[in-house]
């Protein structure tokens, strides 16, 4: 298994200029270590929408990647966005599964399917075009720069040491206000045009 | 189908006339002469959902890029979106109109569906301003929807009453 902070650091290395759609405990190491907060959409206001907004945003940047990191308990409540992703089949998308088996925030009540389900199968079996797993920071850390070339949709599950939030996490009022701002600061990097409300 | 019924070549046309560059959508009996429609645009993606609480996150992403994503769902897929619709429609303040099929609209407000019953008290709930079109002749509401949306950045439903009309894509 791999920590939080050791698996977004790994990403972040290859993120270029890609948005990001961040949601539970590694929107707080991302945030920590983002080279690009301007590109950021920090989903705390919506448990199991990263997949689907960054589908979104994909379709409608197709020149630029978009890094989905998503966590297990959050793809469960929104698991047909798979078959939605794999149809439009975005080769720009990049999907990252912080899998740690537990719902971390509300204090590390296991996930249906812990230690049974296998996203990877799941991904594949719903038509993403390539699918990798890894359990070991090196392996991951060595294998990405390579995986970051190829055409997506591409799933990458990440077996991630549970880390629960028994004082709250990122997933506050604060971070909920953030939001807005966020959405903003992201149409206004990609859209010249744009003239903020 | 009433002889007034909405065709669904005008209602792309409207969409067209506003801007829309995806449809993001999973088909109910309200709006599939739209869908064949939409698949018939040049200008116009298609985006199929395996769930309707998809939709509205998907065209929030579709904004982000500067492209202008419209929702065509049921009433009940609306039901099942609610926190799309709190927290990111809602929550992030965005201009996304929905198209709501309708399902057991009766304009005698006399109809067995729970569906129906609930959905103007539910858009009401979440104050959210809405448009309905029961024949070809409210077309004009979807222009007053845009508007809405745009000046207030807030997602506007347009609830269609009837089905659109079958034609034939094409046909002259």
């Amino acid at each position: 298994m791999m920590t939080y902070k050791d698996a977004v650091e790994v990403i972040q290395r290859e993120r270029g200029d890609a948005v990001a759609v961040v949601t539970m405990t590694q929107s707080k190491y991302w945030n920590q270590t983002s080279a690009h907060p301007d590109l950021d959409i920090g989903i705390s206001n919506g448990m199991s929408k990263a997949s689907s907004v960054g589908l979104g945003i994909a379709l409608g940047e197709p020149d630029r990647n978009v890094f989905v990191l998503d966590a297990d308990g959050s793809l469960l409540m929104n698991l047909g966005s798979l078959v939605t992703v794999a149809t439009q089949a975005p080769t720009n998308f990049f999907h990252f599964l912080f899998q740690n088996d537990v719902y971390a925030v509300t204090g590390g009540q296991p996930v249906p399917g812990a230690g049974r389900t296998d996203f990877e199968k799941l991904a594949e079996g719903s038509g993403y075009r390539h699918t990798r797993s890894y359990d070991d920071l090196g392996t991951f850390a060595t294998d990405f720069p390579e995986l970051s070339k190829l055409d997506g949709p591409i799933m990458i599950v990440l077996a991630i040491e549970p880390e629960l939030q028994m004082a709250g996490v990122e997933q506050t009022w604060e971070s909920n206000a953030r939001m807005p701002a966020a959405f903003r600061s992201v149409r206004k990097s990609l859209d010249s045009s744009y003239i903020p409300n | 189908m009433a002889e007034s019924g909405i065709k669904a070549s005008r209602l792309i046309s409207e969409l067209e006339d506003q801007g829309v560059t995806h449809v993001v959508t999973l088909p109910d009996s309200e709006t599939s002469g739209m869908y064949k429609a939409i698949q018939a645009s040049e200008s116009i993606s298609l985006v199929p959902v395996s769930r309707e609480g998809e939709a509205i996150p998907i065209a929030a992403g579709l904004w982000a890029t500067g492209k202008n994503g419209v929702v065509i769902i049921q009433n009940s897929g609306l039901y099942e979106s609610g926190d799309a619709l709190r927290g990111l429609a809602i929550g992030v303040s965005l201009p996304i109109v929905m198209f709501i099929g309708y399902r057991g609209y009766s304009r005698h407000g006399d109809t067995p569906d729970s569906s129906a019953r609930l959905l103007e008290p539910y858009l009401h709930l979440f104050r959210v301003p809405y448009y309905v079109l029961e024949t070809g002749q409210d077309i004009d509401r979807i222009a007053l929807a845009f508007d809405e949306a745009r000046k207030t950045h807030m997602p506007v439903a347009v609830l269609v009453g009837a089905e659109y009309e079958d034609e034939v894509i094409g046909a002259p």
